[in-house]
């Protein structure tokens, strides 16, 4: 197994290598560049930004370069867009914010969507099971640019309990609302998945042995059905996660939370290369890691499995 | 499931002859019909698919008409009406909305459809070929996923717009490049367990194709979370649309779609133009709720445990 | 308790606190206008997007400049009208030429940590802004002033040291140009002219401007910097006339949507924000004392392609002109965006100082006798029935779009034009505008300083900004000879006469600043065309 893990963090290298220079290509020969507005530059000073920044140099040298400092010295360079500020600074003010409200969307997605999936499950056709489906389905079809303006309306508006925006350092009045936003959507996608798992897996042979031997219900659910259950939820929760803790444009759009998440738009809307760059390492790296968790835990969840 | 158990007790009394003269589809169909959920949810796609083509014969107006004497006093003058024959009420720039969700149901149906299926095909196909080889195969082929996960998309599309222009049909393809990578995900993680089942050994042990296997014997049996997360993912793609068209890839003005309409309502919604948001998520919500039971549907009638 | 019970509580609770503050702290008054000043002195207001830069060098935006004027503190500064007072500087000079300058400093101007602000400090912030070892995106700020050698350091071919800028003595500011600037004291009113502080910079680098760090000689400094959330400055207790500074604390915070940054503006949370388009009517009428409008400096309009091998269609003028004619503006203005603008005819903003608005004959038709004119020339131009084809880009925002569809309806239902509209992203649409590949695109213009022919200058054959690629040779000679003109004027009536007749680009309305102001903030510059607003300027009455 440790040469298994081994292996795979072996391979994550020339993975990320081979994102890096994909997402340099595509950068390049999109139109546009980090200096263009509506205000053309003058050639002269194009010229000494173009020099500042290294831009000036061939294709294969910028990428060189770039891979040397980041593996050297964790250097992901100046952003384009922001004079005063590197990568690094981004990365290290933005990525806390967005791990918080991420992690807390995380914890109370899977918590509550599993619950609810599991508990329609168990009891199909019933009420419960159709609250939840349509739980689920009003979770999303209130996408976030519905959801996040309707919050702020409702509790920082109408009821004036909530901020309806900023992040103070994480507060936890501040965290409410993002954290909400951003669970629901997910909620309802691992509670469908769970949902429909669970009735897969009750209706297998060895849960019906296991019933026809007269075991209590809340022992086969526990014991036997719930690991096979979370198989495909666990697919689901790998890049979900990065999702969550990488944040939402639209979180920090609405809630001005200053997190990672407006950064993968915006930092493309700019062309600010040096931080679109470092995002896409950063979501690069974080998804083989989880990935690599999640099969790990297949492993846990079915021992049979071997790599 | 009581339904399926009371089709499966009564296959069990017909003569064997009868049950091979049926073929797998059939009997699916047969179990489809059963559902009455599903069937009535069928019954309301075809109706929104017919609304789509031929609802714009009842609409008073052309979708793309400006009523200039109505901008600027939608609140009191663009209010859903059936003397003015504006039945949905206006959008913010004098427009009849019924036409316009017309044809925005239209766009975010194929939307939906086109990017589901291609997410079932290829990420099926894709993830249980991954899963069932297994070893160096799986590795490139699932890291090739990561990567395709963490490039900056969006760089994509734009290219795909500079390349080939605006159309329709590149939305398509962009829709569809996009929608398969975390359906491959869950293929893969639940082909890890099920090639270790005793049905998928026997087969290997007769000798039996590989990609025979896939199709036979995995496949089948992934089915049921492959429609599970395909009626998850059209919500989110019908959404994903309006960022694409966003970019200026997708549909444009005049045209529309569901998501374009219901970002649009969704700001005008905090200016008290409520009916601007109802309407076209009305529309949204009841497709997605018609996919969710037709999906369920489906995954009860192909499930092979119950066979 | 039920819910409104609570509310009715709540509120007397903070009636009762909000009285017994105003009883507390009951004497303050304006020393100006007499009025009861509110005890708490904070100002909060919505950005929509984090600064690219809050160091004067290198700060390119008008939203970083609006932190800048209370961070820092040129020669000059503006008056609410927009008239030049001193700042750093308590008077000028120049030569009868009008090639030097020379600014007396006041000796008792100093930066936040007591350093007393010296002409140095000038000569140091302009040189860096100019330096090629800075590359600051703002650095042509420094060759528009026309300072003597500007555009050699920028290019790298002569040292910084020989810019034409000197402190002859620690108040004496000696500034040299290559050409007679009659707005060159307005300038100094602008960021990029600001001082800045030698030692900060060479003790922290790049991250001089984190709060902690940065020293300035504002009415403000630095407390508080969230990228991409909120910026925070509180009263400079050295600055030099901050006796007179009410304001005790200004925050911005950063809202990118703007019907958020509404409802948490009714919500009490920002003091001012931006009206959404089209909303302007509405909160008038809810909050007559809160929605205002005033005239901004800037221009929209359709820039036609005129570059060989752009689509014949639109090189014919009575196409084009015919175009213009059949977009009824009033609609636009009055309904579609309805915030105040004004109908455009002339390129040239009409609250442009010192610029008379010329008579252009499609000004005073009536919009019916417009569109029978336009349909005229369609006909002359073989289009009677129709069967003209166009392709309309914009950059994707909601306002530009309403505006889209709108001008393509007013084509198809008078002329019977079809419109293809096809929006952008930003990045894609500069860069299919700035290589001609477009028959139609949005544009907008926005003035550089308070005169006409920072609009007209884009007629220019050769100006880098005139997408259109319009040529015409009278309109770049009446250009230059407007530049050393005394009275320009007729000049700018011929350049708008000939935009009126050639149609390069179809002016469409003219800015205005739209927003809510909360009732108790007193002291907003209304009158100042650029909008350049100091905190120092306001104050909050009690209510």
């Amino acid at each position: 197994m440790l040469g298994y893990i081994l292996r795979r963090l072996a391979i994550a290298i020339p993975v990320l290598l081979i994102l890096v220079v994909l997402s340099f290509i595509l950068m390049y020969t999109a139109p546009g560049g980090p200096f263009n507005s509506d205000r053309p530059l003058p050639p002269e000073v194009m010229a000494n930004i173009e020099a500042k920044y290294g831009l000036d140099q061939p294709f294969w040298k910028q990428i060189a370069t770039y891979v040397w400092n980041v593996t050297t010295q964790f250097d992901f360079g100046p952003s384009f867009q922001y004079k005063n500020r590197t990568v690094n600074d981004i990365i290290a003010q933005g990525f806390p914010v967005t791990l918080t409200y991420g992690f807390w969307s995380f914890v109370i997605a899977v918590t509550f969507g599993i619950s609810l999936g599991v508990a329609a499950a168990i009891r199909q056709n019933t009420w419960l099971d159709y609250t939840a489906v349509g739980i689920s389905i009003g979770a999303q079809v209130l996408p976030n640019f519905v959801m996040a303006p309707l919050l702020i309306m409702f509790f920082t508006l109408y009821l004036g309990w909530l901020p309806g925006g900023g992040w103070e350092g994480g507060q936890w009045n501040y965290v409410i609302l993002p954290v909400t936003a951003l669970a629901t959507s997910y909620m309802a996608s691992i509670a469908r998945i769970t949902r429909s798992s669970m009735l897969e897996v009750l209706n297998t042979n060895f849960i019906r042995t296991a019933q026809a031997k007269g075991l209590p219900k809340q022992q086969i659910i526990v014991r036997h059905a719930m690991k096979p259950t979370l198989m495909p939820v666990l697919s689901y929760l790998g890049p979900a996660f990065v999702g969550m803790i990488t944040g939402s444009v639209l979180i920090d759009v609405f809630f001005s939370t200053g997190g990672i998440g407006q950064y993968f738009v915006n930092s493309a809307f700019n062309r600010d290369y040096s931080v679109i760059m470092g995002i896409t390492i950063l979501v690069g790296a974080l998804t083989i890691m989880f990935n690599l968790v999640v099969d790990l835990l297949y492993a846990w969840i079915d021992p049979k499995i071997r790599y | 499931m009581l339904l399926n158990r009371n089709a499966v007790s009564q296959l069990e009394d017909v003569p064997i002859e009868a049950v091979k003269g049926r073929s797998l589809w059939a009997d699916a169909r047969a179990r489809f019909f059963r559902n009455k959920a599903a069937t009535a949810s069928l019954f309301v796609l075809i109706a929104l698919g017919l609304f789509a083509l031929f609802g714009g014969l009842l609409a008073q107006y052309e979708r793309d008409f400006v009523d200039f004497t109505l901008i600027g006093s939608n609140a009191y003058k663009g209010v859903p009406s059936i003397e003015t024959g504006h039945y949905f009420g206006t959008d913010s720039s004098g427009r009849d909305l019924y036409a316009r969700v017309v044809q925005g149901t239209g766009i975010s149906l194929m939307v939906g459809i086109v990017g589901a299926l291609v997410a079932v095909v290829v990420g099926t196909l894709f993830g249980a070929s991954a899963g069932y080889f297994g070893g160096k195969i799986d590795n490139v082929m699932m890291r090739f996923v990561d990567i395709l996960m963490s490039i900056p998309f969006m760089f994509v599309l734009i290219l795909m717009l500079v390349i080939f222009g605006r159309s329709i049909f590149m939305l398509f393809v962009g829709i569809g490049l996009i929608s398969w990578l975390d359906m491959a995900r869950i293929a893969r993680g639940q082909t890890l367990s099920i090639k270790n089942k005793e049905f998928v050994e026997v087969a290997v042990a007769t000798g039996v194709h590989p990609l025979r296997i896939i199709l036979r014997h995995v496949v089948p049996n992934l089915l049921g979370i492959v429609i599970v997360y395909a009626t998850l993912l059209i919500p989110s793609l019908i959404i994903f649309e309006s960022f694409i068209s966003f970019l200026g890839l997708g549909v444009q003005e005049p045209n529309t779609s569901l998501g374009a309409l219901i970002s649009e309502g969704a700001e005008q919604m905090q200016y008290g133009l409520t009916w601007q948001l109802y309407f076209p998520i009305a529309f949204f919500v009841i497709t997605i709720f018609a996919f969710f039971f037709v999906g369920d549907g489906l995954r009860d009638a192909l499930d092979p445990k119950d066979r | 308790m039920t819910l409104k019970s609570i509310l009715t509580a709540t509120t007397a609770v903070s009636l009762i606190a909000v009285g017994s503050a105003a009883w507390a702290d009951g004497h303050a008054t304006h020393p100006v206008t007499g009025e009861t000043l509110a005890s708490d002195q904070s100002f909060t207001y919505r950005d929509l997007d984090e600064s690219p830069s809050i160091d004067p060098g290198t700060a390119e935006d008008s939203a970083g400049g609006d932190i800048l004027r209370d961070l820092f503190e040129g020669l000059m500064n503006q008056a609410p009208d927009g008239t030049l007072v001193p700042g750093v500087a308590t008077s000028f000079a120049s030569s009868d030429d009008g090639l030097v300058y020379t600014f007396t400093l006041r000796d008792n101007a100093k930066w936040s940590n007591g350093d007393t602000v010296t002409a140095g400090d000038f000569e140091y912030a302009w040189k860096r802004a100019a330096s090629p070892e800075l590359a600051s995106p703002y650095s042509w700020f420094i060759e528009l002033m026309s300072l003597e050698n500007a555009s050699e350091v920028i290019a790298g071919d002569v040292d910084p040291s020989e810019l034409g800028v000197t402190a002859i003595d620690d108040t004496t500011l000696e500034v040299r140009l290559t050409q007679p600037l009659p707005y060159f004291a307005q300038m100094t009113t602008h960021f990029t002219t600001f001082p800045v502080h030698q030692a900060t910079i060479e003790a922290h680098g790049d991250d001089w401007t984190k709060p902690g760090n940065m020293v300035s000689n504002g009415a403000y400094v630095l407390s508080e910097h969230v990228p991409q959330e909120k910026l925070v400055r509180v009263r400079n207790e050295s600055y030099w006339d901050n006796d007179a500074t009410i304001i005790d604390s200004v925050t911005s915070l950063i809202i990118n949507d703007e019907a958020v940054a509404l409802t948490r503006y009714l919500a009490g949370e920002l003091d001012r924000t931006d009206v959404p388009a089209g909303q302007f009517p509405r909160l008038q009428a809810e909050y007559p004392e809160q929605a205002v409008s005033v005239p901004l400096a800037c221009s929209y309009y359709y820039m036609f392609n005129l570059r060989d091998g752009a689509p014949e269609e639109i090189q014919d003028a009575n196409v084009r002109k015919a175009l213009s004619l059949a977009i009824d503006r009033d609609i636009i203005t009055e309904n579609v965006l309805a915030g105040g603008q004004e109908s455009a005819y002339t390129f040239t903003h009409w609250a442009t100082a010192g610029f008379e608005t010329p008579n252009i004959p499609m000004a005073s038709m009536t919009q019916e006798e417009r569109n029978a004119m336009a349909k005229e020339l369609m006909a002359e131009a073989g289009y009677a029935d129709g069967g003209l084809e166009i392709d309309l880009v914009y950059n994707t925002s909601e306002s530009h779009k309403s505006v889209a569809i709108a001008v393509s309806q007013m084509w198809k239902q008078t002329l019977g034009v079809e419109t293809t509209l096809a929006n952008q992203e930003w990045q894609t649409f500069l860069e299919a505008r700035s290589n001609g590949d477009y028959e139609v695109a949005r544009g907008g213009w926005c003035a550089d300083y308070n005169e006409a022919s920072t609009f007209l200058d884009l007629m220019d054959s050769g100006s880098g900004y005139n997408d259109s690629k319009y040529v015409n040779a009278e309109v770049d000679a009446l250009l230059a000879e407007a530049k050393t003109a005394d009275n320009p004027q007729p000049n700018y009536d011929r350049v708008e006469e000939f935009i009126a007749q050639d149609t390069p680009i179809i002016p469409i309305y003219h800015y205005a600043s739209v927003k809510m102001f909360a009732e108790d903030l007193k002291g907003w510059p209304f009158d100042n065309f650029q909008q350049n607003w100091y905190s120092r300027q306001l104050y909050k009455v009690a209510e």
